[in-house]
């Protein structure tokens, strides 16, 4: 018997890197801008996804929107009600989406070309740990947090506020009842991740929703449809 | 959780590099995780037990190696390590970082195999 050693230095996602790549390209060709919305389960991002498509509609955009959820279409049939086609990805108890997962949802999906869209939301089962490590392709990442969770939300996990590159703080409505402390939440987000843009949000309200909607036009614009790069 | 997904990735990559060595058997199989990389080290060694059953993995053993995140420092001009992962500010002169040089590593680095020699072969 001899002892070997083999290196392989080879990245664990790598399958899910090269897809993601894949998709990136295929997003930057069709000029079409694409967000990833991650959050804890309960932060709001259906309702405000749903605020999103149908004002977006409302003003001209081409908006469409890829759901996982673990088991229900619960969401996508209240996302399909702004108008927008909306197609459901049921992960069957995966805790996240992953780049395969949305190729195969995007080939296929009759009336919907990519070419044809200005924005693409991808909403992501509700988990701020495991998504992080997924790249789905997207321009933008977008972490969501209601002012109902804690303030140390972003120091608890920091690699997916580290990863993102805005973040939306929702229920703002809500916040003098439950007692929401802005500023150390701000200053978390900060340390974790300093000078992300930060949205201070209610869909009841309508705070905060103009500067998002006006953040996506910049964006797309700067952009061109072109996609995120990651740090390595 | 995703460890099982990711240890099972592991597994199936680990088996495609020993079939190039025929017979040889796997004793360690050495992993490189960044402290952003998600991946609770604990589940990690937890799964690896189950997943290598029944595959030219089993019985190995799994070393991870955890890196500390560092970020190029602007005003330092320099990489530098972070002392955990609650701050993302230089520890040296207190300013953000934002280039994040390493931390979201998730990858195999090496496997250790006790390989059969050629006069044991014609055994």
């Amino acid at each position: 018997m001899t002892t070997r050693i083999v290196e392989l230095r080879r990245g664990i996602l790598k399958k899910n890197d090269e897809l993601a790549a894949a998709l990136r390209e295929r997003y930057t060709a069709a000029g079409v801008l694409v967000l990833n919305l991650v959050s804890s389960p309960g932060a709001g991002k259906t309702a405000f996804l749903e605020w999103t498509l149908t004002e977006l509609r409302k003003r001209g955009a081409r908006v469409a929107a890829l759901v996982g959820d673990l088991e229900t279409d619960n969401d996508a049939r209240r996302l399909a009600a702004s108008g927008a086609p909306v197609r459901q990805i049921n992960t069957h108890g995966i805790c996240h989406l992953d780049a395969e997962m949305i190729g195969k949802h995007l080939d296929g999906w009759e009336g919907v070309a990519l070419g044809g869209l200005d924005y693409l939301f991808i909403e992501n089962v509700g988990n701020l740990v495991c998504p992080s490590s997924y790249d789905l392709g997207e321009g933008i990442r977008v972490v969501l947090l209601s002012v109902t969770e804690g303030e140390d939300k972003p120091l608890k996990y920091p690699t997916m506020f580290n990863s993102a590159d805005a973040a939306v703080i929702t229920k703002m409505d809500l916040a003098v009842p439950c007692g929401f402390d802005r500023w150390a939440t701000l200053k978390n987000i900060n340390e974790i991740r300093p000078g992300m843009r930060i949205f201070e949000t209610s869909v009841k309200s309508g705070v905060g929703m103009e500067a998002w909607l006006g953040y996506l036009e910049e964006e797309r614009k700067a952009r061109n449809g072109a996609g995120r790069f990651w740090v390595i | 959780m995703h460890e099982l997904s990711i240890v099972s990735s592991v597994v199936d990559t680990v088996t495609e590099t020993v079939a190039a060595y025929p017979g040889a058997r796997v004793k360690e199989v050495r992993l490189r995780v960044g402290a952003l990389a998600s991946v609770v080290v604990d589940s990690l060694e937890f799964c690896w037990g189950i997943a290598t059953e029944g595959t030219a993995l089993e019985g190995s053993r799994l070393v991870v190696n955890v890196l500390p995140v560092v970020m190029h420092c602007v005003p330092c001009g320099k990489d530098v390590e972070l002392e955990g992962v609650q701050s993302f500010r230089c520890p040296k002169c207190g300013e953000p970082c934002l280039d994040l040089r390493q931390g979201r590593e998730l990858e195999i680095d090496s496997i250790e195999i006790d390989e059969m020699d050629e006069a044991e072969e014609k055994i």
